[in-house]
């Protein structure tokens, strides 16, 4: 012990493991909760941990899951999510996480062991060269070589992870390292050495931006992840600039809540399914305005074809997010928040009128296409109807208007989460949980896991699929040792559903491996890992299970047998533009006109 | 592909000054394949503050559009310092280092061969570093082209392996990276 008041005149000789540095760093980053798996390589951390009680751990079925949970953490607090696993097949499970995240710009630290530093490279037991592996799938990584350096790469982890774009950022940990006494350093207060993001836009750019949209005659806003990233802040700026410009918003699956889906300015989401009004007004707009987004080829269909008559702005955190895909006329560095905050000050210090009766138009124009009402579909309501899954996600999202507490989505990946994605509106950003980049099945339950975790008094719904439950369904457990009241519901099709429409749309519909068979009783599996199971077959079941669902203060299961033959729509063909997108099964002929150079697209 | 308006080919010497730690050359050359740019040469070696950091020297080829999305890729890793597009920011010098072996005995008629080799070898300003009665090593420095145009008029003289470097390259002036 030393004497704050007398500091020592020598340098203090370390007298904790690495371990305690390491959960000492942890909690100087404001840590509370690590979701992990043990392992022999960090035995020394799980002892450290049994030791103290300012960290919780949540120990997950498998690694994979606990990077999905530390991302709904992640993504429904704006803090840095953290992992703990083992070295080798600990460290390899996390891999499509850390992929996930990095894709989703999702700020994680995963905490790796290694086999021990004299062992390393000599194909030791559990050993994997895990900074090898996962340096394509993290922002960053780091091996600790030294005692001297835990601390540092710790806090530095931090702040790469959380920084500029944020991302996954890895720490391999030799078991050595982490028996051995190490020093501790707070956390530093000068500047990283290399890694200082931009995040303030360049004035004269955001002035040209100005001008630009002022003189727009058919305006766009287009907005993404990098506005949710941003932090609350930042949505709430974004609706004050739509509002003040009157121009119409969409925003990209990544995007969604960022603005008020109720709002009338607000056109849905755009891109391949897409609302017909958001791809059309993107397909014909003379200025695009893209405030953290990057012109995924989900959202830009044929790029030869996108948005062919605009002038495009592209604000953006990371610079090689900016003409990557698209050339834009007005790239402009920064944090989504700060340059929106920018433009509002702008916008008012320019005293140029906009062209009102040219946007009045382009708005009557916009509305013919919202007229197309092209979510539209039907749902037969005698009893015993086999139920519509959009009239699924409809009638959960009316019954959960009445619920009073916060409520948080996450999803699985495949037409269920297009379909949430379509029919529940969301009014507020972090509310919305679903892998985007990565497109990874079996995210949802974790991910819920993780956003419950965080929020216990909150309503938590995994809208899932039957196929993509199954790849993480392990988690039950997780959910019934933490009595985690998460909500699975399930559209359940009996179909990889996605699969099985571009089956039918592009490959002559030969269902070749997407019938999900032999699938497990879903009631039953609720049961038997202490959670309700719940399943409606018709119609006029669907309100009563929705109900008890909402009502139950435990993890339910909801097994919502949904038509099979439903397809996702609208829909942009792969290789198609905008304005060739498809609306209905009436008009999907059209798709057998897809080249083959579309079908190479995913 | 990306969309390019501008659909010049090009060929780029980038500059990247990095930190010197365990990894980083992983990093830029596997950022190259996994994204599917050439790289033409590549050389690395530590430069400033006692080993601490390195510069790597990167020849690319590819549109306007994919060069820039190159630098920025590379600018956008956590130990990179700075990116320079020397080839497009100003004048710049760009050398390499080549060592040539050519095997022409001296019997068996060669002696015509080692007499034309040595000679070319002073036209081009190479230095003869090992010579036997069968072989010359020739080291010579200079731009790329030059290198290339040396080892095709060795070819015929009984070219047998060459070693380059790559590319070392700074920029003319005072500018600095």
């Amino acid at each position: 012990m030393t004497d704050a008041a007398h500091p020592p005149a020598h340098p203090v000789i370390p007298t904790a493991s690495g371990a305690e540095i390491l959960l000492r760093a942890l909690k100087d980053q404001g840590v509370d909760v690590i979701f992990g798996y043990p392992g022999g390589s960090v035995l020394p951390i799980y002892d450290a941990l049994f030791n103290q009680n300012a960290i919780r751990h949540i120990l997950v079925r498998h690694e994979q899951a606990a990077v999905h949970a530390a991302e709904g953490y992640a993504r429904s607090t704006g803090r840095v999510g953290v992992v703990l696993v083992t070295s080798g097949p600990g460290a390899t499970n996390a891999v499509t996480g850390l992929a996930d995240a990095l894709l989703d710009s999702i700020p994680i630290v995963c905490l790796t062991g290694q086999v021990p530093t004299h062992l390393i490279g000599n194909d030791a037991f559990q050993e994997a060269d895990t900074t090898g592996i996962t340096r394509p799938a993290t922002k960053h990584n780091y091996l600790v070589k030294r005692s001297g350096d835990l601390a540092r790469i710790i806090h530095e982890a931090f702040y790469v992870a959380r920084s500029g774009r944020p991302g996954p950022v890895v720490i391999d940990l030799p078991k050595d390292i982490l028996i051995g006494k190490a020093p501790y350093t707070p956390p530093a207060e000068t500047p990283h050495r290399s890694y200082r993001p931009r995040t303030e836009p360049d004035t004269a750019l955001i002035a040209r931006a100005v001008a630009m949209l002022k003189s727009a005659r058919r305006p766009m806003i287009y907005t993404g992840g990098g506005v949710i990233n941003a932090g609350p802040a930042a949505s709430a700026a974004l609706a004050r600039f739509v509002h003040k410009t009157g121009f119409p918003c969409t925003n990209t699956l990544m995007g969604l809540g960022a603005f008020p889906a109720s709002d009338p300015q607000f056109l849905g989401m755009l891109g391949m399914h897409g609302t017909y009004e958001a791809n059309l007004a993107m397909h014909g707009c003379d200025v695009l305005l893209n405030v953290g987004a990057r012109f995924d080829d989900r959202v830009t269909g044929r790029l030869n074809a996108f948005s062919p008559d605009s002038r495009k702005i592209h604000i953006d955190i990371d610079p090689s997010s900016i003409n990557k895909n698209v050339p834009v006329e007005l790239p402009i560095v920064g944090d989504a928040g700060r340059a929106l905050e920018a433009l509002l000050a702008a916008w008012d210090a320019d005293p140029t009128p906009v062209d009102r009766p040219a946007i009045a138009t382009w708005w009557r124009q916009i509305d013919t296409w919202r007229g197309n009402n092209c979510l539209r579909f039907t749902q037969p309501h005698e009893p015993g109807s086999i139920i519509k899954p959009q009239y699924a996600i409809q009638r959960l999202y009316e019954l959960t208007r009445a619920v009073k507490q916060d409520i948080f989505i996450t999803t699985e990946v495949g037409q269920h989460q297009m379909w949430a994605a379509q029919y529940f509106k969301f009014e507020q950003p972090n509310h919305w949980m679903t892998s985007g980049g990565l497109g990874t099945m079996g995210y949802g339950l974790p991910a819920a896991m993780g956003v419950q975790i965080a929020h216990p008094d909150a309503l938590v719904i995994d809208i899932a699929g039957e196929a993509s439950i199954l790849m993480n369904i392990q988690e039950m457990g997780t959910l019934s040792q933490y009595r985690l009241p998460v909500k699975v519901f399930i559209l359940n099709n009996e179909y990889m559903g996605m699969v099985r429409q571009w089956q039918e749309l592009l490959h002559g519909s030969r269902y070749s491996e997407s019938y999900s068979a032999a699938l497990p009783d879903f009631v039953k599996l609720a049961d038997a890992y202490g959670a309700v199971g719940l399943r409606a077959k018709s119609v006029d079941e669907l309100d009563g299970v929705i109900r008890e669902m909402l009502a139950c203060d435990r993890t339910v299961i909801a097994d919502i047998a949904v038509d099979p033959k439903e397809n996702c729509y609208p829909m942009i063909p792969s290789g198609a533009a905008h304005n060739e997108m498809i609306l209905g099964s009436e008009s999907a002929g059209g798709v057998a006109g897809v080249t083959d150079e579309g079908k190479v697209l995913v | 592909m990306a969309q390019d308006s501008n659909n010049g080919y090009r060929t780029a010497t980038i500059a990247v000054l990095v930190d010197n730690e365990p990894g980083i050359l992983a990093r830029v050359v596997g950022l190259f394949s996994g994204r599917g740019y050439n790289i033409d040469s590549l050389t690395v070696a530590a430069v400033e503050d006692n080993g601490q950091r390195s510069r790597i020297n990167i020849v690319t080829s590819g549109t306007e559009m994919v060069i820039e999305q190159i630098k920025a890729q590379l600018d956008r890793l956590v130990p990179v310092h700075r990116v320079s597009d020397l080839s497009k920011d100003g004048p710049h010098l760009a050398r390499e280092m080549m060592m040539i072996k050519i095997i022409c005995p001296h019997q068996d008629g060669g002696g015509g061969n080692r007499a034309e080799a040595l000679r070319l070898a002073d036209a081009f300003r190479a230095r003869v570093v090992d010579a036997s009665t069968e072989s010359f090593v020739f080291e010579m420095t200079g731009a790329t082209d030059k290198l290339d145009a040396f080892v095709e008029l060795m070819r015929p003289l009984g070219l047998a392996e060459v070693s380059r470097t790559g590319v070392a390259a700074i920029a003319r002036g005072t500018r600095v990276i």
